[in-house]
C-alpha cells in the first residue's frame, strides 16, 4: 500500500510542545520530534499514556503554537499561514477523529446537522437540496443509511457514532485524518468493522492517516510506517513489520514483550522485558539515526554500533 | 485441574432489569462451576451480561434488578437468598473484588495504609495496630516500594499502576476465597498490564485463591485463563478450557471473537469482523440471539435455542453446527490455522 516514492504530504521537524513554559511545572510533553509521513500511507504512532503522542496529534493539526521546531503540510509551516482562506483550507485538510465517540458528538444536534457543520462552514453546499444529498451520501460511506440523518446522537450505539464521526471528517474532503485512538472505546468485534472501513476509505480517498492508538496489534495490523514514543521522545521509527520483527530500541523491545496475544502457548512462554529509562537521561546527547535503510533509532554516537549488531544478531 | 472441586455453582441464573423502556432480560439462564484455585475468564462484549453476572455474586445488583430464577451456591448457601447483613459479611472476606478503573475505586480522602486495614479491622475484628502491621505487610506484597513511608499517602500520589495495586491488596488483604477481577487492567498502559497481571499470578498461588476473570480482551485470557466462558447476549455461548476455547473453538461467535482481534502476524487485508450489532435485550430474538451476526446460522437457529451439545468433558458449545444433522461447516480460515497450530505443536 505505502508507495516509498510518495511525496511528503506532512513534516514534522524538531517539534517541540511545552507546557507552563519557565514555570516550575514546566511540562515537555513532546520534546524535539522530528518524522515525516507520505502521501497516502498510514504513520502509526504509539506510547503509553504520557508519551506525548495525542498532544503530537493535536499540535499538527494546529491547535496549538508549537515551542519550537515546525510542522509543515503539503510545503507550508502551519504556524505561518498568512490568510484566512489558507488557514480555513488546512482545517478542511487535516480532519480528527476522536476516541470517545460519546463525548466527541452533541448530544443536542441532529446526525445530520453534526455531519454537515463543516460543509456549511466552508459553504461546499449550493442549497439544502444539496446538503442533505451530500449528507445521506457521506451516511452511505460510512455504512449507515439516510434514515439516520434525522436522530440524535443517544439513538447509536458506540460503532455507529464512531461512524458518524468519520462521516463528519469526510465532510469537508480532507486529505490527512489523525485518528486519535478511534477504535480503543469499541467492543472488540465492532473494533473490526471500524479498521476495515477506515482502510477501505483510505483506498477509495486516497487518505494519509495518522493512527495513534496503543494497541500494539491493531497499529502493527493497519499501519505502513510506525513510530514509537516514550516521555514526549520519538525513540524509534520504522516500517510495520520491520519493527516488530526487530524492534531496536530497548523501551520498545519492553512495549512488544508486554502485549498480550491471544495465544495461550504464546502466553505461556511470554517473557517481559523491563526497561530502565534513567537510561535516557544519563546527559548523553542522542539523534534518531538511521540504523538500516528507513529504521529509526534514538542513539547516542557511541551507540550506534551497538544498535547495528543488534540488528543483525 | 479437573479433579478440583466447586467452590461456587451458579445454576439457571437469569435476572431482568426494569426499565422505562421494557424489561432488559440480562441474564438468561447461566450456569457455571468455579473451581478452587482456578481461574475462570469470562468474555463477552459490552452489554453481555459478564458484570451483571458477578454484581450478582457480590449481592451488588441495582435496585431494578430481577433475580428471575436459579441460585448461587456458596459455602453451603445460596447467596440469592442472603439478606444484606449476611452479604456485607461475605463482602470484602471470603468474596472479593478488583474493579476496572484504579482511579474512582479508592476513597481519595483516606491514607492507603487505613484502606487496606480497614477489612481487616471490620472482618476478622482486628486491633488498629495489628491491622495497620499487617496491611503494611500486604503493601510490600503487592510490591509498593518503600512501604513503611508510603503507607500514610493518599490515592493522589500513586500512579493508575501503583494504585490498582493498592486496590489488589485491599481486596486479597482477607484472603478471600473468590476474587472477582472485572477488566483490572483495562485501563492500564500495556506495561503496567502485564505486570499488574503477573502480580495476580503470583499471589493467587500464594493465598489459593480463585479468580472470575472478566475481560474484553482475549490476549489477557489466553495469559490468565484457566477456563474460558463466552457470553453473548445474556447467556453462555461456548466454555471450556483455555486451549480448547483457543485452539478448538466451536461456536461461530467465538469464531468470530477470535478473528476480529489482529495477531502480531496477521496480515490478511480486510479483517474479519462480526458484521452488525449485539441484540437488544429489551426483546431478545428467538432461537440463537447470534443468528441475524453469523453466516453460519442454520434455518433451526432462528425458530429454537440450541442447547449445549458436548465437545469433550470440559468443553461445551451451544450452536446447532454440532447437530448430527447439522451440514459440515468449515471454520473461517484464521480458525482452521489456529486448530492446525495446536495439533502441530501437541504433536511435536
Amino acid at each position: 500500500m505505502l508507495d516509498k516514492d510518495a511525496p511528503k504530504i506532512l513534516e514534522v521537524k524538531n517539534l517541540k510542545q511545552y507546557f507552563n513554559v519557565g514555570r516550575k511545572d514546566e511540562v515537555r510533553a513532546v520534546d524535539d520530534i522530528t518524522f515525516n509521513v507520505h502521501e497516502g500511507e498510514t504513520f502509526g504512532l504509539v506510547g503509553e499514556s504520557g508519551s506525548g503522542k495525542t498532544t503530537t496529534g493535536r499540535a499538527i493539526s494546529h491547535l496549538y503554537e508549537p515551542t519550537g521546531g515546525e510542522i509543515i503540510f503539503e510545503g507550508k509551516d502551519v504556524s505561518k499561514l498568512k490568510t484566512k482562506k489558507d488557514e480555513k483550507e488546512f482545517r478542511s485538510d487535516i480532519q480528527t477523529i476522536f476516541q470517545d465517540p460519546y463525548a466527541s458528538l452533541n448530544p443536542r444536534m441532529k446526525v445530520k446537522d453534526i455531519i454537515a457543520e463543516g460543509i456549511d462552514i466552508n459553504h461546499l453546499a449550493k442549497d439544502k437540496a444539496d446538503r442533505d444529498a451530500q449528507v445521506e451520501e457521506l451516511l452511505e460511506t460510512v455504512g449507515l443509511n439516510k434514515e439516520h440523518a434525522n436522530r440524535y446522537p443517544h439513538e447509536f450505539s458506540g460503532g455507529q457514532r464512531q461512524r458518524i464521526g468519520i462521516a463528519r471528517a469526510l465532510a469537508v474532503k480532507p486529505k490527512f485524518i489523525i485518528a486519535d485512538e478511534p477504535i480503543s472505546a469499541l467492543d472488540v468485534s465492532i473494533q473490526a468493522q471500524v479498521v476495515n472501513l477506515l482502510k477501505d476509505l483510505q483506498k477509495k480517498r486516497k487518505l494519509t492517516y495518522l493512527f495513534i492508538a496503543h494497541d500494539l496489534s491493531m497499529v502493527k495490523y493497519i499501519s505502513d510506517r510506525i513510530g514509537v514514543m516514550h516521555y514526549g521522545r520519538m525513540l524509534e521509527i520504522a516500517d510495520a513489520d520491520e519493527l516488530y520483527a526487530h524492534p531496536l530500541h530497548d523501551y520498545t523491545r519492553s512495549l512488544l514483550s508486554a502485549v498480550p496475544v491471544p495465544d495461550p502457548e504464546f502466553e505461556r512462554q511470554r517473557e517481559i522485558v523491563d526497561y530502565d529509562a534513567s537510561v535516557e537521561s544519563d546527559g548523553k546527547q542522542r539523534k534518531l539515526v538511521e540504523i538500516a535503510p528507513n529504521h529509526y533509532v534514538r542513539a547516542a554516537d557511541d551507540e550506534i554500533q551497538m544498535y547495528k549488531d543488534r540488528l543483525n544478531s | 485441574m479437573e479433579n478440583k472441586e466447586n467452590i461456587l455453582e451458579v445454576r439457571n441464573l437469569s435476572i431482568n432489569f426494569k426499565t422505562y423502556a421494557g424489561t432488559v432480560q440480562a441474564i438468561r439462564d447461566i450456569s457455571f462451576d468455579l473451581k478452587k484455585g482456578e481461574t475462570l475468564a469470562i468474555v463477552g462484549e459490552s452489554g453481555s451480561g459478564k458484570s451483571v453476572t458477578t454484581r450478582s455474586i457480590m449481592g451488588l445488583n441495582a435496585a431494578n434488578a430481577d433475580v428471575v430464577d436459579g441460585s448461587i451456591e456458596f459455602d453451603g448457601q445460596d447467596i440469592l437468598k442472603l439478606d444484606e447483613k449476611e452479604l456485607s459479611k461475605l463482602r470484602g472476606s471470603k468474596i472479593a473484588e478488583i474493579f476496572q478503573d484504579p482511579m474512582t475505586s479508592l476513597d481519595p480522602t483516606m491514607k492507603i495504609g487505613r484502606q487496606v486495614a480497614e477489612p481487616l479491622m471490620i472482618h476478622q475484628g482486628l486491633s488498629k495496630e495489628k491491622a495497620m502491621a499487617k496491611a503494611l505487610e500486604m503493601l510490600k506484597l503487592v510490591g509498593i516500594t518503600n512501604a513503611e513511608e508510603r503507607i500514610n499517602d493518599y490515592p493522589y500520589q500513586f500512579s493508575g499502576g501503583m494504585r490498582q495495586r493498592i486496590v489488589i491488596a485491599i481486596a486479597l488483604v482477607n484472603y478471600p476465597e473468590i476474587l472477582i477481577a472485572d477488566e483490572p487492567t483495562t485501563a492500564l498502559d500495556v506495561t503496567i498490564q502485564a505486570k499488574i497481571l503477573e502480580l495476580m499470578k503470583e499471589l493467587q498461588t500464594k493465598i489459593n485463591t480463585s479468580i472470575i476473570f472478566i475481560t474484553h480482551d482475549l490476549g489477557v485470557v489466553a495469559g490468565m485463563a484457566d477456563r474460558v466462558a463466552v457470553m453473548y447476549a445474556g447467556k453462555i455461548v461456548e466454555y471450556g478450557t483455555v486451549d480448547e476455547i483457543f485452539y478448538n473453538p466451536k461456536h461461530p461467535y467465538t469464531w468470530g471473537l477470535l478473528g476480529s482481534m489482529p495477531t502480531l502476524d496477521t496480515d490478511e487485508d480486510v479483517l474479519p469482523s462480526i458484521p452488525g450489532t449485539p441484540p437488544d435485550l429489551l426483546e431478545p430474538p428467538v432461537g440463537d440471539a447470534f443468528a441475524a451476526r453469523n453466516k453460519y446460522a442454520l434455518k433451526i437457529d432462528t425458530i429454537e435455542q440450541p442447547p449445549f451439545f458436548k465437545v469433550s468433558d470440559t468443553h461445551y458449545a451451544a450452536t446447532w453446527l454440532l447437530d448430527d444433522r447439522a451440514p459440515k461447516v468449515t471454520p473461517p480460515a484464521d480458525i482452521v490455522k489456529r486448530q492446525e497450530h495446536f495439533k502441530n505443536t501437541k504433536q511435536g
